[in-house]
Order: C-alpha cells, then structure tokens, then sequence
C-alpha cells in the first residue's frame, strides 16, 4: 500500500471530495505528523499506536569493517509503538 | 499530539471542516490497519514504511515471578522510519539541546 493507495481510499469511501482534494489532505495529515515529531512530541493514534521521538545518548560502537572503536554522537530516532487493538486485528485471521 | 489534535490542525491548515477531517484521518488509519492485517506492507514516501513479521512462538519467562510461560507465533507490525523523518527528527534535537 503507497499513499495514492490511500488517496483512493479516501475519494472513494469519504466522498465529496475532488482526487487533487482528497490528495491535498492526505498529504496534509502526514505534513502535520511529521510536525510534530520534528518538535519531539510524541503523537498518540488510539487503536493504531504511538509515534514517539527517543533520545539516545553519546555511546562507544565499532566500525565493523574495521573493527575500530567510534563514539557514536547521542542522537534522537523515531519509534513506533502498535497499540494493543492493532496488535490483536494483525492476530485475529491465524487464530481463528 | 492526540487523534482529535492530529484532526484540529488537519482542518486549519487544509480549511475542511472537523468533521470531514476526521473521516479522512478515520479512514487513514483504518486503510492502514487494513492492509497490515492483510500482512500487507505500506510505504509512504517522506514518512516511513510498515511491514508485518511474522514471530515464531518460543518459551519465554514471567519476569515478575520467573516462572517459564509459552508465547505463541505472532505476527507484529514494525515501523521503519524513513530517511528524510530521521534526518529531520534528528535535527531538530540538535537544537533542542
């Protein structure tokens, strides 16, 4: 599934929209997401999950090529925490 | 940033109304959750990509009590973000700190 995937799920089931309308939207709503994550907070999606921004500190890693110690810089990454009522749909086909 | 905050600034910055933007991001999600469920992936440029693996079931342990307890096969979604999120995700710590 690619985002004009889910363009067209929009235009058809919302309705009322335009296809450049529905587009703009969608588009909008991962805009504002991405907003908001590179303000560090965290955005909360009931029954599909947490985005949230974790700080990692300064750590000692190795090159592994070359087997040389580099301290890598402290840094902020991305994760993606599923909510249990996704984790249970993603669950319900095998059990069944 | 909540569902119904996430709908608030999707109706100011694209001028549709609350409602409609809460049908739009309703049925985001639902399409999302559909195709995992499907055990289909999704990739949206600029943002990241999610895939459903698949986890083999194995004995695992109570960490309370220690007690051994059978975790069965499951199946989980993963988040990867993509590269130009981190980059900006990352930056913007920097000039946080």
């Amino acid at each position: 599934m690619t985002k004009a995937d889910i363009i067209e799920r929009v235009y058809e089931r919302v309705g009322g929209f335009s296809k450049k309308e529905a587009s703009e939207i969608v588009e909008a709503v991962f805009e504002v997401m991405k907003k908001s994550l590179t303000e560090t907070r965290k955005i909360k999606i009931s029954g599909f999950g947490n985005f949230l921004v974790r700080c990692k500190n300064e750590r000692m890693g190795r090159n592994p090529q070359t087997g040389q110690p580099i301290v890598i810089a402290p840094r902020h990454v991305l994760s993606f925490k599923p909510s249990q009522v996704l984790k249970n749909a993603l669950n319900a086909r095998q059990q069944s | 940033m909540t569902k119904s905050e996430l709908i608030d600034a999707v109706s100011e910055k694209t001028s549709v109304t609350k409602s409609r933007a809460e049908l739009v991001v309703n049925c985001i999600f639902d399409s999302m959750t559909d195709a995992l469920r499907n055990g289909e992936g999704i990739e949206i440029r600029g943002f990241g990509s999610f895939t459903v693996r698949q986890y083999r079931p194995y004995s695992g342990r109570n960490p309370r009590t220690g007690s051994s307890v059978h975790v069965s096969s499951k199946r989980l979604p993963f988040f990867k973000v993509g590269k130009e999120l981190k980059e900006m995700v990352n930056a913007a710590g920097d000039k946080e700190s």
